[in-house]
């Protein structure tokens, strides 16, 4: 982890035509960060994740991703930062149509010039990076929705992305595999040195791989709380912040 | 980049230096790995001390030479390799959990046909008991227990009701535009091209305005009835509805099999009405035949008994369209996948239903004199 900014947020605003989410917020995730975005649920979360991934314009403000001003960059600009960053989804948003291998190759078919057997060498190994090796034949629906979510991861690491966004990773899964996946992410964070940007509201996870975090309050439309996860429980700037890292049982800073 | 590789002593070592960043020389690196291959190797070094710069390029070389070593039982020493790097490979061999076996046995032709038709007997069996199910909806309403919402009936009447009526107006007046022409072409040559208003009348009240109308609503209805139900199946709202008790049949299939029976015979009005006056554009601007003697012999073969035969198969094919649509909707799989499968399942089962169905009412009407 560096201090060299990454993504750079700037007065955002995001909502839906009138209806606001959240209003001027801004921050920064450093390079190698594992970076948290949590707070309760309908607070905009998944919007704002939205917003940073293009899938969705802002209402004002801008996102920076090393420098370059992604909100306003030509489309064909935008694609090439999009081809540096992975996205998981919440379910793992595989195509149910093809193998697994399928799914891993795709991204590598459609940018890079890789013959078919260095697709086929590099599918096996993100496959066995998430702990799926062996598993290419298969299809999404004769697979777990952990190992779903793993290969998602897998599909999401294809291009070796500098910037890593994952939807809820932890969603829906039990303790075991949430810790699995958990771990995934901080071994690839530290061997490849991906930056992530994580939207969750799993304590668990909050504080096993968040190495700096935002905290959105849906009541005032703004941040209250950031920093590493660690040190907003030991001192909350206020009793938003720790009713929501202490589920509710300390409710007075 | 560059990638050096000797053997001594029965030791294969191999350094990498350099950038190796996006590396695709697939010749070098076959030769790699049909090296470590080689036998009498006993051990296998790899260096990457003069190594900078790197991506998955590297590691799918070192992850695929450790591969072949670990199934030849060569031995593997790893030199000054970085420590993000020697993670990932760590990372890459650890397995937690191996997959289950999963080829598909091929069977013997006997006993493929035997399963094809067990298969076939429970899909036929399935689709028995779907009709008895929807037949006791339909029972349940005029009871009134269905459970259904009324709100839901009305959205399904609106989707096949008046938003259908523009493509049943505009496929049905072309088709008796073309019924019209292709007959007159024969007529003319006995110079009575008058009796062109006979049979665009008598074959769109009879049949045409059922069969077109069938098709758009199977095309445009049915598909839409499968995608949506097979939808709900893929997002477990089905599985909701049967937990909580609630009958399938009732709530999703009774509002669209009962709003397209009512609607279908509207729709085939609507369709013979404009099919007559598509027929009328050709007869009295390109045969010259006068729009009252147009009508008059358009009036004379207007048949009481082949407009009942033909709302009664509006009525029919209004049925076999819903109970398709919804029958492969509900039996649809759990992937977007299988919404698509379903939704083509569904348009042309009812399609070959509907002309088998026919076949079969033509068969019954001749008999009946009707």
């Amino acid at each position: 982890m560096s201090s060299t900014p990454h993504i750079e947020v700037k007065n955002l605003t995001v909502g839906y035509g009138d209806y606001i989410l959240m209003k001027n917020i801004s921050f920064t995730v450093n390079k190698g960060d594992i970076f948290i975005i949590m707070g309760g649920s309908g607070c905009g979360k998944s919007t704002l994740l939205h917003v940073l991934t293009g899938l969705k314009a802002p209402q004002s403000g801008k996102i920076m991703i090393d420098g370059i001003n992604f909100t306003k960059a030509p489309e064909k600009q935008k694609k090439e930062l999009m081809q540096r960053c992975g996205i998981l989804y919440q379910g793992g948003a595989l195509f149910s149509s093809m193998t697994l291998a399928e799914n891993i190759a795709l991204p590598l078919q459609q940018y890079t010039d890789y013959s078919e057997k260095q697709i086929e060498e590099l599918v096996s190994l993100k496959l066995a990076l998430v702990g799926l090796a062996g598993f290419e034949d298969f299809y999404p629906s004769e697979i777990s929705g952990g190992m779903c979510k793993r290969a998602g991861l897998a599909r999401a690491l294809a291009l070796d992305p500098e910037i890593l966004y994952c939807d809820e990773p932890s969603a829906g899964l039990d303790p075991i595999s949430s810790k699995l996946l958990d771990d995934l992410i901080l071994d690839i964070n530290k061997s490849l040195g991906t930056t992530f940007v994580i939207v969750t509201h799993e304590l668990a996870s909050i504080f096993t791989v968040g190495s700096n975090s935002v905290f959105l309050d849906g009541t005032s439309k703004s941040i209250k709380g950031s920093g590493a996860p660690k040190d907003l429980l030991q001192n909350p700037p206020n009793d938003v912040v720790l009713n929501f890292l202490t589920r509710g049982e300390k409710e007075h800073v | 980049m560059d990638v050096t590789c000797h053997i001594s002593k029965q030791i294969m070592s191999v350094s990498f230096s350099g950038d190796f960043l996006k590396y695709n020389d697939d010749n070098a690196k076959a030769a790699l790995y049909k090296q470590v291959r080689t036998p009498g190797i006993k051990a296998l070094e790899l260096d990457c001390a003069a190594l900078k710069k790197w991506d998955s390029s590297l590691v799918v070389i070192i992850y695929e030479l450790l591969k072949q070593a670990k199934a030849q039982t060569v031995s593997v020493r790893l030199n000054n390799f970085p420590e993000s790097l020697q993670r990932l490979i760590r990372l890459a061999f650890s397995v937690d959990r191996n997959p289950p076996p999963h080829d598909t046995p091929v069977l013997p032709w006997l006993e493929a046909l035997g399963e094809w038709g067990i298969d076939s007997w429970k899909a036929f069996r399935r689709g028995l008991v779907f009709i008895g199910d929807a037949l006791r909806s339909v029972g349940r309403m005029f009871r009134g227990r269905a459970v259904f919402r009324r709100v839901d009936f009305l959205f399904a009447l609106e989707a096949c009701g008046y938003k259908a009526i523009a493509i049943v107006s505009v496929v049905s007046f072309m088709v008796g535009l073309i019924l019209a022409f292709v007959g007159a072409v024969q007529l003319r040559i006995f110079g009575v091209e008058i009796y062109v208003a006979s049979l665009v009348a008598i074959g769109m009240t009879r049949i045409m305005g059922a069969i077109m109308t069938g098709i758009v609503m199977s095309g445009r209805t049915g598909a839409a009835y499968a995608a949506t139900i097979g939808t709900m199946q893929v997002n477990e709202e089905i599985d909701a509805l049967r937990t909580m008790g609630i009958p399938v049949t009732d709530f999703l299939v009774l509002p669209r099999i009962s709003s397209l029976i009512i609607t279908m015979p509207i729709l085939t009005m609507l369709s013979d009405l404009m099919g007559m006056l598509g027929g009328a554009a050709v007869g009295v601007f390109m045969l010259d035949i006068p729009v009252q003697e147009y009508w008059k012999y358009t009036y004379a073969a207007l048949k009481m008994n082949n407009f009942a035969v033909g709302l009664f198969h509006g009525f029919v094919y209004g049925f076999i369209i819903a109970l398709c649509g919804c029958y492969y909707g509900v039996h649809c799989g759990r992937n977007a996948d299988s919404v698509g499968v379903a939704t083509t399942k569904a348009v042309v089962s009812s399609m070959v239903w509907r002309i088998l169905i026919t076949g079969l009412l033509t068969v019954i009407f001749e008999e009946m004199g009707i």
